[in-house]
């Protein structure tokens, strides 16, 4: 293993922003108070709470009272749809994407052996959705339409205001998992017609074990998590003090340095992309405009994505697959397969995902590093050695 | 991450072997670019017949690479004869193990081998063409699940998939799979189909064999039904015609199905014993 660490797994986790563990660390000390309690040693926590969940209300455009702090961004998933169909017994259908992450995509699929129905909306090759199509999904009896805001596998983002906005003149509620958006995409909730919104404190440079719950005033509401009237009644158990400031001091960082995501992580992204492409038969995957900042989908044909990622862990550079070997089941990543990624491609896939702490010289370090491994797995691969003979092949080459 | 030996490790980062030997004796190809691993397989003999080289190519993860390699060298010095035996379970001990996930890897590693030699003997080269496909997903036959199922002791679906990816796709075709090993195995619930005694009940039996044929049909036919509902059933007494048994267990506390119960028994007996048994039941 080599010294120096490239991470670039930033949808998977962030690094705790040195500011944030500051933040929190009084509060797993001298701090210790109940927030709930009537005495001013745990109001004077109570007090810090709030300013955390002003925090965070700015960063969305909302407003406080609507800001639920939960345990992490699949419980604000879990709970928003579980919600839904609890407030409206009657309404027994859900629609979502094909491309979700598990937190919503396994959710929904339990609950469509549970008596709800489900519709999958499907994504072009693009991994783009149809907007037609997910109106024309909408029901009389939908009691939630879900979609997420910017994929984690491959960056795409979803118009999901205006899909908000379909769904409000039908009467729908509409969630929006927006753990992966939050921080590069700008969101204004106060102007949008999005009923609830998940985000999750670590993939936005708080510590793990801290989500959010945005849910909209005058959205009807059952709590997932029922006892105490922590929350406002809406998240029952005592509140994660330091996680909560955390997050706070996490969600103005983000506010601030919304730019340096668009412009900054952006040009290292760009430029990484650039470099990985000289490779041959290489393709990004997903919209290359309507993208986060800081995402890359790069699929190497002919060669597994374990291979890859062991080779590059070796020199210290963290990345992730969508290849079969890799997730832990037997087929590729469910995002790249409901996009229609060829298996040649969609087993070597590479995401990359940078954050602001990451430089020109990590990118520099991966581009060094990329073709020759890229190029040793492909001189075993027997595909890529017919890929080679098909190539020579082609008219006007003459057989030695 | 994977948890692997350093000598998987080894044999991924150093593979040896790599390549394809252009005037080989014998050629396995198998796996293909959907299923998500693949191997080539290339030998050549020396004049005694024994495998002088061997080299692959493989499209998988760091293990069929490893598994891949370590074949090559396993193989090396080996008659076809000795080569034929070569298990996959020989080339994960040889590498100190695999993850259970990734058992697969050393049965693509078998599977190649078997085809190159295949090959060579002027044969087919997909054995998998004499059976069934079970798994549409992964295309894998019934014979070779059977195949790795009694080489390896399997007897669980998520093994077999673990060794072959069969069930690990969509997974429409785990029942199926679960009724291989049942077969196999002979652990199914028991179903009064196959294995009739035939003739019995025509035959004019001895006490002695009727006793015993009773004994036998309870035990075949009977007491695994019963069990499967937390029952059993004892055989108190045979008298000429009829059969004194005790109910047991859960079947015993309920009343209603009692009748049932003993009509059940009964059937089975005039089945496969003698038309004219009467069962009785005598409370314990
Ligand atoms: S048919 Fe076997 S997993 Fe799909």
């Amino acid at each position: 293993m080599s010294e120096r660490v490239v991470y670039m797994d930033n949808n998977a986790t962030t690094q705790a922003a040195p500011e944030v563990v500051a933040a929190m660390l009084p509060f797993f000390g001298e701090y210790y108070g109940n927030p709930s309690s009537m005495h001013n040693f745990g109001g004077q926590v109570g007090a810090k709470v709030d300013t955390a969940r002003g925090q965070v209300a700015q960063l969305l455009g909302a407003s406080p009272e609507e800001i639920v702090f939960t345990s992490c961004g699949t419980e604000s998933d879990n709970t928003a749809l579980m919600s839904a169909l609890a407030s409206q017994p009657g309404k027994r259908h859900i629609v979502t994407t094909r491309v979700e992450h598990p937190a919503v995509l396994n959710t929904c699929q339990g609950l469509a052996t549970q008596g709800y129905e489900v519709t999958f909306l499907k994504v072009d090759r693009q991994g783009n959705l149809d907007l037609e199509a997910a109106a024309e999904a909408i029901r009389e009896d939908t009691a939630l339409v879900s979609v997420m805001w910017a994929n984690n596998e491959t960056g795409v983002i979803f118009p999901v205001p205006e899909i908000a906005e379909i769904c409000a003149a039908k009467g729908v509620l509409f969630h929006t998992d927006a753990v992966q958006a939050v921080g590069k995409v700008p969101i204004d909730l106060a102007g949008s017609a999005i009923s609830m919104l998940a985000l999750s404190g670590h993939k936005l440079h708080a510590p793990k074990g801290i989500g959010v719950l945005y849910i909209k005033k005058g959205t009807p509401f059952v709590p997932f998590i029922k006892g105490g009237h922590q929350e406002h009644g809406r998240r029952a158990g005592t509140e994660n003090v330091p996680y909560i400031i955390g997050m706070g001091k996490a969600a103005e960082l983000a506010r601030t340095r919304m730019d340096e995501e668009n412009t900054k992580v952006k040009a290292l992204r760009d430029r990484l992309e650039t470099g990985l492409l000289k490779i041959d038969a290489t393709m990004v995957n997903g919209d290359p405009e309507r993208r986060l900042p800081n995402t890359s989908s790069v699929s190497f044909e002919f060669v597994e994505g374990e291979g890859i990622l062991l080779h590059l862990s070796a020199q210290g550079i963290c990345a992730s697959s969508g290849s079969a070997c890799t997730s832990g089941s037997l087929e590729p990543s469910h995002v790249l397969r409901a996009m229609g990624v060829p298996f040649t491609a969609a087993h070597g896939s590479i995401r990359f995902s940078l954050s602001v702490y990451n430089t020109e010289a990590d990118v520099d370090h991966i581009l060094e590093h990329m073709p020759g491994i890229i190029e040793r797995l492909r001189a075993m691969s027997p595909f890529w050695a017919k890929h080679q003979k098909a190539q020579c092949a082609t008219p006007g080459y003459v057989e030695p | 991450m994977w948890e692997y030996t350093d000598k998987v490790k080894k044999y991924f980062t150093e593979p040896v072997n790599v390549g394809e030997i252009l005037d080989a004796d014998g050629v396995g190809e198998v796996g293909s670019l959907a299923c998500g691993d693949a191997l080539k397989l290339t030998f050549k003999l020396d004049e005694q017949g024994k495998i002088a080289d061997a080299k692959f190519q493989t499209f998988g993860c760091a293990s069929a690479i490893a598994s891949s390699s370590a074949l090559t060298e396993m193989v090396k010095g080996m008659t076809l004869d000795e080569a034929e035996k070569l298990t996959n379970k020989d080339i994960a001990d040889f590498l100190g193990g695999l993850p259970k996930e990734k058992m697969h890897c050393s049965v693509m590693g078998e599977e190649a081998l078997q085809a190159a030699i295949r090959n060579y003997k002027g044969l087919e080269p997909l054995p998998s063409e004499e059976g069934e496909v079970v798994c549409q997903c992964f295309g894998v036959t019934d014979k070779e699940i059977e195949k790795v199922a009694l080489n390896n002791d399997l007897h669980s679906v998520e093994e077999i998939t673990n060794f072959t990816k069969a069930g690990g796709g969509c997974g429409e075709c785990q029942d199926k799979i679960q009724a291989i090993l049942d077969r196999l195995w002979d652990t199914a619930p028991k179903q009064p189909v196959e294995v009739k005694p035939p003739a019995a009940k025509k035959k004019k039996l001895t006490n002695i064999q009727k006793m015993k044929l009773i004994e036998e049909t309870l035990e075949r036919e009977v007491r695994p039904a019963l069990k499967a509902d937390g029952g059993d059933i004892e055989l108190i007494d045979i008298d000429s015609d009829k059969v004194l048994v005790s109910l047991r267990g859960r079947c015993s506390s309920c009343a209603a199905s009692q009748a049932t119960l003993g009509q059940f028994v009964q059937s089975k007996l005039r089945e496969f014993v003698s038309e004219d048994l009467v069962v009785e039941e005598v409370k314990p």
